[in-house]
């Protein structure tokens, strides 16, 4: 017995239910008291891309079997919302007036069940005067086919507004003795938590509003579901059941979540809400969607000197939080790993005709790997250089004291040429060089490529701390409280673990509540791969405190000094130093608490600011050259996210970021007709990434601890695809650069590679 | 999402289930697996107005060794056709190419009847039944008939089926030891085939056919005829897309598809087994 | 139209319109929610279940199509308190993380290997094809699988 459970292997206390009867999910939620009676809501969507809305007519659906009601924005008195980050632009939940993307809710069915609002959703009938779509960037940048009339442009947020320059061009370029310009589209791709969109929402007697709802963040939805009620948020209380997956997608509220009490008060029932996946494929929000001119200029050794970056971000047909990603996430880490003297970074967001986009696991990190990593295998390939070596020469050298970048931004700790060096050892770079010569001078049609990335992120930037609440309960087990809300992490596992380190309480005896506005009213959810450092550090510190706080009462109860009271960690026990044979449980303590409150300790514990976890990823790939069919054969990623508290949910973590890496960099991307109809909106013609494209992952552990927190952790939740992404491209493209290919955008598809090397022909 | 409303008829017999559908006439389908059909009747982009259910039809569901040819029940499941040890020793080029159908789960529940009666050009058994030169047998209100697979499919998703006659057998030539290739060309593993190739040869004989070259699975006769002539494989598969009419689409263009089609097409009869 | 369906050994009698889905009839009719939809188009396989010993996606078969049938979902593994061999394999090799597509991957997984009962990792891989996860990668999956193999040899 004794020693510490941090950084142990602990198997997942949510496991069994999972495996055995299955998550409640908000759609399973059958035996809810509230939602006894409830009816169905169903979306009708716009069909056209852009267009003005004539008429809606819905009189042929409500007189279908089993429909209740049907409304559009102006029945339901919609009012225009401004968006949080341009004012300008603004909207109805339901769209009035005018219409600007395929799938923009635009008329609600409610119905006794789902089949019969699908049924009748079909009978509503909206006239529509059809404007010119706007899909592309560019495009949608120069028009003066407006889709905000208000904002004057297309481009509804440019990083100059925020008093930063604009980039000067060629010349800043003068001084290089090598220069390389690139066009890299970072592609549009679909989240796709396994579990879309649902909610339901219900009037209590007591007058308040509940709302069970799939997200990242429920007490983020307080303020927006009370505005579309016009409620005040005290009368709100939004609920979390199990919510299977997110990345990001599910952290701000819809307008379908918006309208679902508004919808309930109207028609005097309980409403239950679920989106196919036809639907959420164009209404849940689309992540990256970036468009890069990167410009990179150095000496003929190898030394990067300057590099310029513009990366216009799509928004989509809302100034959505993907707006926000490029000046705010992308921009500031636009020098990656690199010591590079000289930067320039411009970000533009344009409003097009298509989803709207928003966070997605790395949100604007990835963006900047990717733009400057590309880069550098560009400069490498220029000079004739080995893509490693280049990136060895302009690394940041270790710190462990605070580096601050060119463009401004402060990293924790870093030691960028370690983690290169450990991913090349255990991938066998060498090794893998030498066969891909082999292959190369055999002229065999299946090459070997092998691309490298060496990234830093920023984790944690989203909130500067989280609340915490540990309470003892009768029988001496405690539960947890955590503004945070997983939704597949594993923190009931590991904020127990936190929790058991400090009272000893085991973790069995330990659960968590998390999602529910009522029992957590502050929480900052999770996103931004920040829950172990801000919530589960505020765990730590809080269980902390509370052990403080029962030796107390453990002094009072064995008549000692607080000063010698001692938790012996392997009973769960106080004692007074010296006497162990006398003790009292934690349960006994709460016991006599119980008349003054009950044993417990909550607070918001803050960080020092965030962290910036960093690693490399060596992927190897298979091309057969004759076809351009890309075979993913194995991947090593050394990702550094300071203290590990339990290797088997990090290395979890790892492995599903790689995979959603390697399906942007090889294979998904959502794609629009030139009408701006949507042509990926399901899963059969959307190609999400199975295990049969996918290699096992080769995980190699590094931990440099970050000072900003009590438990030295960094992120890990994004790592994997940020790292993955770039290699998985730069890999591809290494398999045909003998033939002259020096790149290939995302995802890299059969057809593009195979484009690719006919170019060179 | 689920299917418009539809009647259901479950038929206890070929028969029963031929007078049902005639019954109804255009707005009845069988429905055997359903792993063709329900898919787009969820999506709405099919609602018949009647389903006869002839998937409890057993005795159309079998693989016999008939002489000169295999026959194979049209209500054979993917999954018995992969299985198949008959299969495997006569035909296993389809025994292969069921292997590739969907996944496991399709394979357990779709058909080859329902496959070949869907008439999908992107489906892979279309085509590998035509490469093997197979004859379908249907049965109507006014008995049997045969059909070529040459003469049974007549446009996208549309074969020479009358809309109450139901696809019941299809007879497969033996291979005699024939080399064989079946060359499947996706995205991922569960896709459809961006292009697809079965292809058999023995001595200068052969049979090609191409899977999603265009609205109808294509047999690639002037391959055949090629190498009837003598020509050598690399040659005649320069000539794959020849009878072709390939389209572009999300996952490929018409000119990639082409070019698809002759690296593959090549491949499938380079190889010695497959 | 009535139907009757075993299902985890008790045999219910119901009625249904022809048109619900086996999935539906499942989730809606029996309550058994941990079956769950990820998709339109049989594509996830989250919907994956044992329809007289075999996996099949219920979001593509009708509940009048598997009436007089056998069907095991995920609550039908555990016998008495204890997890069925894959289940354990999936909780001691992490193979679930948000755990929606997990009843579906174990049921995939367990007609796998009555199918194969010794299969290598890309054979795994490759029988895995129809069933989508978003959280591990399949890694896990993969691992929990061939343990699941090992364990029951």
């Amino acid at each position: 017995m004794g020693g510490s459970i941090l950084g142990n292997r602990v198997l997942r206390k949510e496991d069994p239910k999972f495996l055995t009867t299955g998550g409640v999910y908000v759609d399973d939620m059958l035996d809810e008291p509230l939602l006894r009676g409830a009816v169905h809501v169903t979306y009708v969507r716009s069909s056209v891309a852009h267009g003005l809305i004539n008429s809606i007519d819905v009189s042929d659906a409500l007189s279908m079997p089993g429909v209740i009601a049907a409304f559009t924005g102006e029945d339901l008195g919609l009012e225009q919302i401004p968006s949080p980050y341009n004012p300008m632009a603004t909207r109805t939940l339901l769209a009035t007036g005018k219409v600007r993307y395929v799938g923009e809710p635009v008329a609600v069915i409610v119905s006794e069940t789902r089949e019969q609002g699908e049924d009748a959703a079909e009978a509503v009938i909206v006239d529509y005067d059809v404007l010119d779509a706007l899909v592309d960037l560019e495009e949608a940048m120069a028009s003066t086919n407006l889709i905000y009339d208000a904002c004057g442009s297309n481009v509804v947020f440019d990083s100059m507004v925020l008093g930063l320059p604009d980039n000067t061009g060629d010349a800043y370029f003068a001084d290089c003795e090598v220069v390389v310009k690139g066009r890299y589209i970072n592609q549009r791709v679909a989240p796709c938590p396994l579990e879309v969109r649902g909610a339901a929402a219900a009037w209590g007697t007591d007058g308040r509003l509940v709302e069970w709802l799939s997200t990242q963040h429920a007490q983020g939805a307080v303020a927006p579901i009370a505005a579309a009620n016009g409620i005040d948020p005290s009368q709100v209380h939004v609920k979390t059941p199990d919510v299977g997956g997110g990345f990001g997608a599910k952290i701000g509220a819809y307008p379908e979540e918006l309208l679902l009490g508004v919808i309930a008060k109207r028609v005097g029932k309980p409403v239950r809400w679920r989106e196919t996946r036809s639907e959420s494929m164009v209404g849940l929000g689309h992540g990256r969607a970036q468009l890069q001119y990167v410009t990179i200029g150095g000496t003929r050794q190898g030394k990067v000197t300057h590099y310029q970056l513009w990366a216009i971000q799509d928004s989509g047909a809302w100034v959505d939080m993907g707006t926000i990603l490029a000046p705010f996430m992308t921009r500031p880490m636009s020098s990656g790993v690199y010591a590079i003297p000289n930067i320039e970074c411009r970000t533009t967001s344009v409003v097009t005709n298509t989803t709207p986009t928003v966070a997605y696991r790395g949100a604007g990190r990835p963006e900047a790997t990717a733009a400057i990593e590309r880069a550098m295998d560009m400069f490498a390939a220029e000079l004739g250089m080995d893509a490693a070596e280049v990136r060895r020469m302009n690394l940041i050298p270790k710190f462990l004291e605070p580096h601050t970048t060119v463009v401004g931004q402060t990293y924790d700790v870093g030691d960028y040429e370690t983690s290169l060096d450990k991913a090349l050892e255990a991938a066998d770079y060498k090794g893998w060089r030498a066969k891909q010569q082999a292959a190369r001078a055999s002229g065999a049609a299946v090459q070997i490529g092998i691309g490298i990335s060496v990234y830093v992120e920023i984790t944690g930037g989203v909130g500067n701390g989280e609340s915490a609440k540990v309470e003892i309960q009768d029988n001496g087990h405690a539960l947890v409280y955590t503004g945070t809300s997983p939704h597949g992490q594993g923190h009931a596992t590991s904020w127990a673990m936190l929790t058991s380190e400090q009272t000893g309480i085991p973790v069995e005896d330990i659960e968590l509540v998390w999602g529910d506005t009522d029992l957590v009213p502050i929480g900052t959810g999770t996103m931004g791969s920040r829950s172990l450092q801000q919530g589960g550090n505020a765990v730590f510190a809080v269980s902390g405190e509370l052990v403080n706080k029962a030796k107390a009462v453990a002094a009072r109860l064995l008549e000692a000094s607080e000063a010698d009271i001692v938790l012996d960690k392997d009973t769960a026990a106080f004692h007074v130093a010296g006497t162990p044979a006398v003790s009292k449980t934690w349960a006994d303590l709460a016991l006599a608490e119980k008349q003054a409150g009950g044993l417990a300790h909550s607070d918001v514990i803050g960080v020092a600011g965030a962290t910036f976890p960093f690693g490399a990823h060596v992927a190897i790939v298979e091309v057969d050259t004759e076809t351009g069919k890309v075979r993913h054969i194995a991947h090593t990623a050394c990702d550094d996210a300071g203290k590990v508290l339990n290797p088997m949910l990090l290395e979890g973590q790892i492995h599903g970021g790689v995979a959603q890496g390697a399906a942007q960099a090889l294979m998904e991307e959502v794609r629009y007709d030139l009408d701006g109809n949507p042509i990926t909106s399901n899963l059969a013609d959307y190609a999400f990434i199975s295990a049969a494209e996918l290699p096992s992952v080769t995980v190699v552990h590094m931990e440099t601890p970050t000072p900003v927190n009590l438990i030295g952790a960094k992120g890990i939740g994004e790592s994997g695809t940020i790292g993955a992404t770039p290699a998985l491209q730069s890999a591809v493209i290494d398999a045909v650069a003998h033939f002259g290919v020096r790149h290939i955008d995302m995802p890299t598809t059969a057809e593009k590679v195979w484009a690719a090397i006919q170019s060179t022909r | 999402m689920i299917p418009a409303p539809f009647d259901y008829k479950r038929a206890t017999s070929a028969a029963e289930a031929i007078s049902l559908v005639g019954q109804y006439g255009d707005d009845a389908k069988f429905l055997a697996g359903g792993h063709s059909l329900l898919p787009l009747m969820k999506l709405r982009l099919a609602q018949p107005a009647v389903l006869v259910d002839i998937a409890r039809l057993q005795d159309l569901s079998y693989i016999r060794d008939a002489g000169d040819h295999i026959a194979i029940g049209a209500l054979t499941r993917h999954m018995d056709v992969e299985k198949s040890p008959i299969l495997a020793e006569h035909a296993p080029l389809l025994a292969f190419a069921a292997s590739h159908v969907g996944d496991p789960q399709v394979r357990h529940r779709g058909t080859i009847g329902g496959s070949i009666a869907h008439a999908d050009s992107a489906s892979d058994l279309p085509a590998t039944t035509l490469a093997l030169g197979a004859t379908y047998v249907a049965q109507g209100p006014n008995g049997t008939r045969e059909i070529a697979a040459t003469d049974f499919y007549t446009g996208f998703l549309e074969s020479a089926l009358a809309p109450d006659e139901m696809l019941t057998e299809i007879r497969v030539p033996k291979m005699n030891g024939a080399t064989w290739g079946f060359q499947k060309f996706n995205r991922r593993a569960q896709d459809w085939a961006i292009v697809g190739v079965a292809a058999w040869k023995r001595g200068t004989e052969s049979g090609v056919a191409l899977v999603n070259m265009g609205s109808v699975p294509i047999l690639a006769t002037s391959v055949a005829t090629a190498i009837a002539g003598g020509a050598s494989i690399a040659d005649a598969s320069k000539l794959a897309a020849a009878e072709a009419e390939p389209q572009s689409d999300l996952n490929a263009s018409a000119e990639y598809r082409v070019h698809l089609s002759q690296v593959l097409v090549r491949r499938a009869l380079e190889s010695s087994s497959h | 139209m009535k139907v009757s369906i075993t299902v985890n050994g008790t045999t219910r009698e119901d009625d249904v319109e022809p048109r619900t889905l086996l999935v539906q009839y499942v989730r809606e009719t029996l309550g058994l929610t941990g079956t769950n939809i990820g998709c339109d188009t049989s594509s996830c396989g989250a919907c994956s279940l044992h329809l007289n010993g075999e996996s099949v996606k219920s979001c593509t078969v009708l509940a009048v199509q598997a009436d007089g049938g056998s069907v095991t979902t995920i609550e039908g593994l555990a016998q008495n308190g204890e997890m069925h061999p894959m289940q354990k394999a999936f909780m001691e090799n992490h193979g679930l993380q948000c755990g929606y597509c997990t009843p579906g991957m174990v049921m995939a997984s367990i007609g796998l290997l009555n199918e194969n009962p010794n299969p290598t990792e890309d054979e795994v891989r490759l029988g895995l094809e129809g069933n989508l996860c978003r959280c591990t990668g399949y890694h896990n999956i993969v691992k929990s699988v061939l343990a699941c193999a090992n364990a029951t040899k």
